[in-house]
């Protein structure tokens, strides 16, 4: 009795054939383990802040603070404007001009609102609007996102130009840094936002 | 149904706004045991949404909710 033969060509495509499926198996097992340990990673949260007016200091704090509230990695990168901010001593104000957006309480042709004094008013205005309507301040959100280990870092050159020794931010932020270093901590972030 | 349900601490974040009482309930949970019931009370507009979001992000479930006038009422379990 003689075994079957197989052809040569024959026997390849069986080959072919069984290691295909034998790979396609294996390649959608990988990548579903794959899949369950991205699951199991919190998500990642990168926020640029580059504006240190009152209100711009708003969106930054409250998105990172929600982030963390999640159970998520959040960093904030501070960067010109922004680095305000950060400082011990931020009075953070207020302009009215060139925000024709602002609700005012009476209406004020844009050239009024650069008159000495309206930075100010507007700046109290909005922090008693704010107070009023249940809205944490600047200082809250701050100590909230370090308690809630959000990673606040100040950028180095803005710093450097901008005059601000290090010892005028506030305790409990991460070193200084540059864009560098924080472009890739936020390299595999799941949201980055510029703000 | 929500009558029924034992609540272990009251959250009270009402005349607060967005982050607040996401911040709050996130901090309050994590001292809590597992199993327990939180009621979280608020008045932000967008409670509904964001309570559901967060309860789906961090799969701590919301056993019963409801609203009367301008007061949200969540009933959650630390999982």
């Amino acid at each position: 009795m003689t075994a079957p033969t197989i052809a040569g060509g024959e026997l390849d495509e069986l080959i072919r054939e069984r290691v295909d499926s034998l790979v396609s198996a294996r390649v959608d097992e990988l990548f579903a383990l794959k899949e369950a340990e991205r699951a199991r990673k919190p998500k990642k949260l990168a926020i640029i802040a580059t504006k240190g007016t009152l209100d711009w200091a708003y969106p930054p704090l409250i998105l990172a603070t929600t982030g963390a509230s999640l159970g998520w990695d959040v960093g904030v990168f501070f960067t010109f404007y922004g680095l305000k901010i950060l400082q011990k001593d931020r009075k953070l104000e207020i302009g009215t001009t060139g925000n024709p957006a602002m609700p005012m309480p009476v209406p004020m042709p844009q050239l009024l609102t650069a008159l000495p004094g309206m930075t100010p008013i507007a700046t109290t205005m909005m922090k008693r609007q704010f107070k009023q309507h249940g809205v944490a301040s600047i200082d809250e959100l701050i100590e909230l996102a370090l308690e809630l280990g959000v990673k606040l870092s100040p950028c180095g050159m803005t710093m450097d130009v901008f005059g601000f020794p290090e010892s005028s931010f506030i305790d409990g932020i991460e070193p200084v840094c540059g864009a560098t270093h924080f472009l890739t901590w936020a390299a595999d972030a799941d949201i980055a936002l510029f703000t | 149904m929500t009558e029924a349900l034992t609540v272990d601490q009251t959250l009270d974040c009402k005349g607060l706004l967005c982050p607040m009482p996401i911040v709050k309930l996130g901090k309050a949970i994590k001292l809590m045991d597992p199993g327990a019931v939180i009621l979280l009370e608020t008045t932000d507009p967008g409670s509904i949404p964001d309570v559901a979001a967060w309860s789906q992000s961090t799969g701590n479930p919301i056993l019963s909710q409801d609203k009367t006038g301008p007061v949200m009422r969540f009933w959650i379990r630390k999982s």
